[in-house]
Formats: structure tokens, C-alpha cells, sequence
């Protein structure tokens, strides 16, 4: 059985970021296991501008920014193989994986990475009443074929859900000459960007009906028409407001999982809540020597994110293969309050963290004029004020490593909303 | 006094700004947290411009098509124009990010060029 130090699953965004830091903080022996036929994973499809503002202070479309660091990977030769699925990934770090060229193979780690990323949540999971025609497809398969493959999914379309994939396909697809009719969106706010209601929906008129959902799909072969409700508060459909849209083609962008089917199969606790890996300061999951980074950790809104989260995960996965870890002494969980849905990390191990560890989270709600504050046991050591923050976007808040040392037998850390 | 709200497009930020317009002149721009939403939210008022991203065919590639934007950001008003002028175009692999697709599309004086490596098939492949 073959040995490598790091194994990376995925070569997407997480995946490179994450292998370029592990190897500028030198590790040698990297292998990349991508299951598509390029490196860059969902980037590829996102051609679409806006990626890169934090990190190169420019826009760029998703496949610049992919070849920003598939090119970086080439200078610094890290090894990958493409088609390549892995299977399964044992505790004790075995990878499972097959090609064409390679058949059925196993290979041994010193650290793993998870970087698979997410997925759509599919009509399946929707529970949506109705015929099951042809021209049902996720917001990213939509986008795939038109962006990738060059094929267009349908003419007359109706999008349900109101995600950023959805809005920026409403604007592709009308940028093709199809008839985007309406986005019907089941909660009273858009789970999508600002910035991509505006550009994909406001400057072509396209309707954004909120509080809405698809109550049934008509169709033999193809998808004929749809019929939309107005939702109330419960989110149930109200009677008598249902109305009959004729279309060919029904978009769905309702939301990402975490793909974690693998990191199940080794063990690693997932969280109820990001439906991805419970994960310390390090990034290490339940399982020791196994990391997560990227959207297979929790779905993040800006791929910068992404990239700044998978380099700290490469430099610990480093430091646990290159013997730098100290003992690691006690765990501080990271408790929520007031709206924050969840953190990640979720617990802090003082001596492991790096001079400063960022916080990532999301909030539950819409809620404006409220201020971000962290506390480290009764004390509270920061606090921002935000004029606006919503679900669709992820929040943060830095921890300093200065500040956490001052404090001895602390019982938990907070993430809070708090007026003002 | 007419009072605009606008949402920035610059970053995924998207802060919400106020534009102040007294007889015909920007007056405030409050709201951004950066230059670049003063820039935006003076521009979107007066002068509404858009980068527009799509794809083009490409013949002897390892793919099908390969995606394109303008080079700058063109009029709000000539996005379908510029679509148009990229119908039926397509071109030869090798082509190399930042490739130009389209010289001056749409008399915008803007180029369109390439935003992804797409490689030559050589024969045999």
C-alpha cells in the first residue's frame, strides 16, 4: 500500500488552497484526489465576474480564480489525480479510491483533508407534488450545461429558490434568450446576495416573489407548467392563491449540503447544524489527523473565504505531520446565543491556536442594527457593530490568542447578537 | 432634493446606499464602506455600467466551449448588444486567459476576452 503525508480530497477551491499552504509550510509528499476531469471543482461553471475581491483585490470570473491557484499548484508540482473517486476513508486514514488507468487502489495517509465540497439539494429532498417530466434540473446542473457542456436547459423558466446559483442562472439563461418568468422563493428574504438580486433579477425585470413555493408540476414527458402559492407564516400554502405559470423548464436552487459521505464512513463527528464536521481551532475533525476546509465543512458565500479557510487547514494538517503540535491541553467549546446559528470552529484548545483564529458563522434571521460580540467566559473582548446581516451570508469575528491566554479556567467561549 | 437607495454591486457586501441629488448634481453618497461604493453609487446613477460574462465555441479544444467577459465594464444599456456579438462566433484552440475573442464588441470600444486555459486536442488524444 502506498504512503503519502496528505491526502486532499477534492481539488476545488479547499482543495488547492489547502495543498499549496501545506506545501509552503513544507510538506512534500501531497496528493490531490480530484473526481472530475480538471482541477478547480464547482469554480469551473461559475464563469460569471465577482470572485477574488479579498484575496487579489480584483474581480475575476470563477475560472480566473480557479487558475489562479492551478497554476500556483503546477509551479509548485504538487501531484494529482483527475477521474479519480474515492470510495471510502477508513479511521486509521486508508483511502479507497478508483480510476480508469489505476483500477480499484488503497493508499495510506499521515493526514487527510476533506474537500469535497457541497451539493444541491434535489427535488427529492423538496418533497414538491406533481408529474415528474423532463426539464426539472438543479440551479448548478443548469449551469453546468450552459457554462460547460453549451447545451441550454429549456426556454420558458421558472426558478424555485431564491440562492445565489438560481439568481445568477436567471440572468445566464435571459443573457441566452431564454424567458426567465418568475423566482419564487418560500422565505419572506432571499437566501441569495444583494449585489446578485440586483444584477441578475432587478436589471432584467425579473420577478422576485417572496413567501412563495411551487404547490405542483404539470407534464408527461415535459415539464408543461407550474403552479405557484403564496406561503404564510407557517410556510404552508395558502388556499385560493394559487397561481398556473406555463413553462418548459423548472430551476431549483433551494440550498447546499455538505458532501460528507466519506468523512461519515471514517467516523467524524458531522454537526446537526452546518451538516459538516464538528472541527476544533485547527480544523481537525473528531478523528484525529483528518481536517476539513471549504464548503464540505459548511457552505460558505464568498470562495475568498474558502481559500483563507483551506490555507489554515494545510498549515495545521503541516504542523501535526511535521511533529509541531504542543499538548493540547483542554478544549473551550464555542457556545452561540441571540441568532448565531452555529460556529466553526466550535471548540478552541488555547495552546493549539495560531495568533489569531477567525470565527465563522451564520445568523438564523435578518437582523438589523445589531452588534457582534464575543465573549470569553463573563468577559466580553469584542464587540461590531452591523448595520444589516442575513442567513445568506456568513458573518465572523477574530479570537485573539493574547486575549484567550489571559483568562485561566475558562468554562466557554460566546458568539452573540446583542442590540446596539 | 431627490434621495436615491441603492444596493452596491462592487463586493458581495452589498451595502446600502443613499445618493443625494439636487438639481441634477450628486449632492452625498452615504452608506458605503469603501471608495469603491462612492465610485459605484455616483456612476449607477448617472452612468449604469455592467461586466458582462458568457462563453463561446471553441473548434480542436479539449472542450466544447470556453467562457468569455468584457475586458472593463460597458453601458447597463448595450448588455444585449454585446450578448449579440458574440452569436455565432467561434474560435481555434489553444486559447489562453486574456485572449482577445471579440475586438471592440458592440462599438463599446470594450474587448471581449477569454477567462479560461482551453487546450489544443493533439491527434491521437
Amino acid at each position: 500500500m502506498t504512503r503519502h503525508d496528505l491526502i486532499i480530497i477534492g481539488g476545488g477551491p479547499a482543495g488547492l488552497a489547502a495543498a499549496i499552504s501545506a506545501r509552503e509550510a513544507g510538506i512534500e509528499d501531497i496528493l490531490i484526489l480530484e473526481r472530475d476531469k480538471e482541477l478547480g471543482g464547482i469554480l469551473n461553471q461559475c464563469i460569471h465576474n465577482g470572485f477574488g475581491l479579498h484575496t487579489f483585490q480584483e474581480e475575476l470570473t470563477g475560472p480566473e480564480y480557479a487558475a489562479r491557484f492551478i497554476e500556483k499548484a503546477q509551479v509548485l508540482s504538487i501531484p494529482y489525480l483527475l477521474n479519480t473517486m474515492v470510495m471510502n476513508i477508513s479511521g486509521d486514514r486508508t483511502v479507497t479510491a478508483m480510476n480508469r488507468t489505476d483500477g480499484f487502489f488503497t493508499l495510506e495517509a499521515g493526514a487527510i483533508i476533506l474537500a469535497m465540497g457541497c451539493r444541491e439539494r434535489p427535488r427529492g429532498a423538496l418533497n414538491i407534488p406533481g408529474f415528474r417530466p423532463a426539464g426539472i434540473y438543479s440551479a448548478g446542473t443548469a449551469q453546468r450545461l450552459v457554462n460547460m457542456e453549451g447545451f441550454m436547459p429549456g426556454k420558458e423558466v421558472v426558478i424555485l429558490g431564491s440562492g445565489d446559483i438560481g439568481l445568477i442562472m436567471a440572468r445566464r439563461l435571459t443573457l441566452e434568450g431564454a424567458h426567465v418568468k418568475v423566482v419564487a422563493e418560500l422565505m419572506p428574504y432571499s437566501g441569495g446576495l444583494k449585489r446578485n438580486i440586483v444584477q441578475c433579477l432587478e436589471d432584467f425585470s425579473i420577478p422576485l416573489k417572496l413567501s412563495h413555493t411551487v404547490v405542483d408540476i404539470e407534464g408527461k414527458e415535459r415539464v408543461k407548467a407550474v403552479t405557484i402559492a403564496r406561503v404564510g407564516p407557517d410556510r404552508k400554502p395558502v388556499a385560493g392563491s394559487e397561481e398556473r405559470i406555463p413553462c418548459d423548464t423548472l430551476l431549483l436552487s433551494c440550498g447546499l449540503i455538505p458532501e460528507n459521505e466519506l468523512s461519515r464512513s471514517a467516523g467524524v463527528a458531522i454537526s446537526p447544524v452546518t451538516s459538516g464536521p464538528v472541527v476544533n481551532e485547527s480544523l481537525e475533525t473528531s478523528v484525529p489527523g483528518i481536517f476539513a476546509c471549504g464548503n464540505v465543512l459548511h457552505v460558505h458565500d464568498l470562495v475568498d473565504y474558502v481559500s483563507e479557510e483551506a490555507a489554515q487547514a494545510g498549515r495545521a494538517a503541516a504542523n501535526l505531520l511535521l511533529g509541531g503540535r504542543k499538548p493540547a491541553g483542554r478544549p473551550v467549546r464555542v457556545l452561540t446565543k441571540n441568532g448565531v446559528r452555529y460556529t466553526v470552529p466550535s471548540e478552541i484548545r488555547p495552546a493549539s491556536m495560531e495568533e489569531t483564529c477567525t470565527i465563522r458563522f451564520r445568523v438564523g434571521d435578518v437582523y438589523r442594527n445589531k452588534s457582534i460580540a464575543l465573549w470569553l467566559g463573563g468577559k466580553k473582548v469584542y464587540s461590531k457593530k452591523r448595520p444589516i446581516m442575513a442567513p445568506g451570508e456568513m458573518e465572523q469575528v477574530i479570537l485573539k490568542k493574547e486575549d484567550l491566554i489571559k483568562e485561566t479556567d475558562l468554562a466557554e467561549i460566546t458568539v452573540s447578537l446583542e442590540e446596539g | 432634493m431627490e434621495e436615491r437607495k441603492l444596493t452596491c454591486i462592487g463586493c458581495p457586501l452589498g451595502c446600502l446606499i443613499t445618493v443625494t441629488i439636487e438639481n441634477n448634481e450628486i449632492t452625498g453618497i452615504t452608506g458605503n464602506t469603501c471608495k469603491r461604493g462612492e465610485i459605484y453609487a455616483g456612476k449607477e446613477v448617472t452612468n449604469p455600467t455592467r461586466i458582462v460574462t458568457s462563453s463561446v465555441e471553441v473548434t480542436g479544444g479539449t472542450k466544447p466551449i470556453v467562457s468569455v467577459k468584457t475586458a472593463s465594464d460597458i453601458p447597463k444599456g448595450k448588455i444585449f448588444e454585446v450578448m449579440k456579438s458574440l452569436k455565432g462566433i467561434t474560435v481555434a484552440a489553444p486559447v489562453r486567459i486574456k485572449d482577445v475573442i471579440l475586438a471592440d464588441a458592440a462599438g463599446t470600444g470594450v474587448s471581449i476576452i477569454a477567462t479560461k486555459n482551453v487546450e489544443k486536442i493533439e491527434i491521437g488524444d
